[in-house]
């Protein structure tokens, strides 16, 4: 697939003398849903901000389309709807005035009819002629989607959408989010919500001090996810792994007393039966097992860790 | 250019005035009226014609230009600040937009909102006193003219601004007592000599001056001065808020 949104040796150094990000690279790819893991003070909130021209980069380019962020910056803003993190909102206009300024400001035709399908779509029609300070914070929440969207962007960006939202609605927004990408618009979104990333993106980004610990698509993390490995406790210590129990691709675990298997939870067969009765048969006894699976939050504890 | 962005930070301007109609036009005609009462007509009536125009008629000029100065650095440095305060900079920083347009939708806004007050303001004058305007399209120009340089005097305030307090800072300790030793209540040839070498360096009194004589062909500096010298401030200001823009002053990190 061709990357619509392409980071190249980012750095970014606030005043303050805080390193945020470091050489981070990053290709995006066009259509996909792309979530960006990290906890907090990652540097998630900086990157976005750079590629959506909030934060000056200290080093280093970006291109969306094909085109310099910087140099081509009209063309390439007109594409992107941000969402912002913060509920910043303008508390004394209405909702419908708000989204149209949005539009505006965008540089498009005014359309009422997309501003209507747009507030209609986050359920907020019936609010259209409320002040927004009358809101509550996750009507706020879609509002800022609600501007984001009534420009009709090709790539959103929506940085911790779901936060301080309740699990009924947060459910309607992955829903939205959806329908966008159906719709072409390529998604990328921040969040420390592990289980929000496992239900939307299509690829995982982890993010820790400034770097880009890893981006891989997220059924191949979830392949990871699906292994498991069954631990046994030997009750006498083996040199080595008996030629019998070569084909199972066993591991010998601590002080050479534990056999490991790992297998995989989805296959059709586990082989774990056929390993028991073949550890009986090579005469290899156990007095107890165990079963581990790691979670895509003991992926991302271990990779944060590791790049501490 | 964007112009449909010029427009729409326009009329988002322009509503704010609208929701705030008692603040931004009523109260400044109400206290416009208060001076008409105590300056134009209480006091004035003891005080004889300057230069053959009667009290109350001479200060109209210097009435209207005060309220011009103090509202066009109001509204446009608190319509910037606002925005950079309440985080909804955002939208404006990522949007598709030149520095130019963001200046044209805001300084525009803010001028507008200040020749609408210094017209209004006009019409009320014209109930306490008898006037007459010698030269109208030179008044409108003037009117402009301080309209938008003081409206990106008041934007660069409002970039510059860290907090409430700072925008309050400059109107009232330095636009206020300027505007009152500018000549907006008197001649500055009555002031002894020595004052008025001093008033000189106050560029009020060019804007006073120039456009009191617009209205009556009596002025303190040259007309020709008077222009020179709003222009003068008005690249000033430009060249302060490309600069700032250029930096990303406040704006961006």
């Amino acid at each position: 697939m061709q990357p619509i949104i392409n980071v190249s040796e980012i750095s970014k150094t606030y005043a303050s003398g805080f390193q945020a990000l470091k050489s981070v690279n990053l290709s995006i790819d066009k259509g996909e849903i792309l979530a960006l893991l990290g906890p907090n003070g990652a540097g998630k909130t900086t990157l976005i901000s750079i590629i959506c021209g909030i934060v000056n980069p200290s080093s280093g380019s970006v291109t969306v389309d094909g085109m310099d962020i910087a140099r081509d910056y009209r063309a390439v803003r007109s594409m992107i709807g941000l969402v912002p993190q913060e509920l910043t909102t303008d508390a004394f206009e209405t909702v419908w005035n708000t989204t149209s300024f949005s539009r505006g400001l965008f540089g498009k035709p005014s359309n009422p009819k997309h501003i209507e399908k747009v507030l209609r779509d986050l359920s907020l029609w019936d609010k259209k002629d409320r002040k927004v300070r009358e809101l509550s914070g996750g009507m706020k929440r879609r509002l800022l989607i609600a501007k984001a969207l009534s420009h009709e962007p090709r790539i959103l960006f929506l940085d911790e959408p779901t936060a301080g939202v309740d699990v009924e609605l947060r459910k309607d927004m992955w829903q939205s989010v959806r329908e966008l990408r159906a719709s072409g618009v390529t998604v990328i979104l921040t969040t420390h919500y592990i289980e929000e990333a496992e239900e939307m993106a299509d690829r995982i980004g982890v993010i820790n001090h400034g770097e880009i610990v890893l981006v891989e698509r997220k059924d191949e993390l979830m392949r990871k996810l699906g292994k498991k490995q069954l631990v046994l406790q030997l009750n006498s210590a083996l040199d080595a792994i008996p030629s019998g129990l070569a084909q199972f691709g066993l591991e010998l675990g601590a002080d050479r007393n534990q056999l490991i298997y790992t297998y995989d939870t989805r296959a059709e067969r586990t082989g774990i039966t056929s390993l028991l009765s073949a550890m009986g048969a090579a005469g290899v006894s156990f007095s107890d097992l165990d079963t581990t699976q790691s979670s895509l939050e003991d992926i991302f504890v271990d990779l944060v860790k590791a790049s501490r | 250019m964007n112009y449909r962005a010029v427009w729409a930070i326009y009329r988002f301007e322009m509503s704010r005035a609208w929701r705030t109609l008692m603040q931004s036009i009523v109260s400044p005609v109400l206290s416009t009226s208060l001076y008409f009462v105590v300056f134009g007509t209480a006091i004035g009536s003891r005080i004889p014609q300057i230069e053959g125009v009667s009290y109350g008629a001479f200060i109209v000029p210097g009435l209207i230009m005060l309220s011009l100065l103090t509202q066009s650095v109001a509204n446009a440095s608190f319509g910037i600040y606002f925005p950079r305060f309440s985080g909804t900079i955002y939208e404006l920083l990522s949007a598709p937009v030149s520095p130019l347009e963001v200046v044209l939708g805001y300084v525009g806004a803010a001028a507008s909102k200040s020749i609408l007050l210094g017209v209004v303001i006009l019409a009320t004058a014209a109930f306490f006193v008898d006037l007459h305007i010698a030269h109208p399209i030179l008044m409108i120009s003037f009117l402009v003219l301080t309209a938008v340089t003081f409206s990106l005097f008041g934007f660069i305030i409002g970039l510059w601004a860290d907090g409430f307090e700072r925008l309050q800072v400059i109107p009232l300790l330095v636009i206020t007592p300027l505007t009152f030793l500018g000549g907006t209540f008197y001649s500055i040839k009555m002031l002894p000599e020595f004052w008025q070498t001093v008033s000189h360096f106050n560029p009020v009194v060019y804007l006073v001056s120039g456009f009191r004589w617009s209205f009556f062909e009596i002025s303190d500096v040259d007309v020709t001065v008077s222009i020179a010298a709003t222009v003068a401030f008005m690249l000033a200001c430009l060249a302060v808020i490309s600069w700032m823009f250029k930096t990303g002053y406040r704006l961006k990190n």
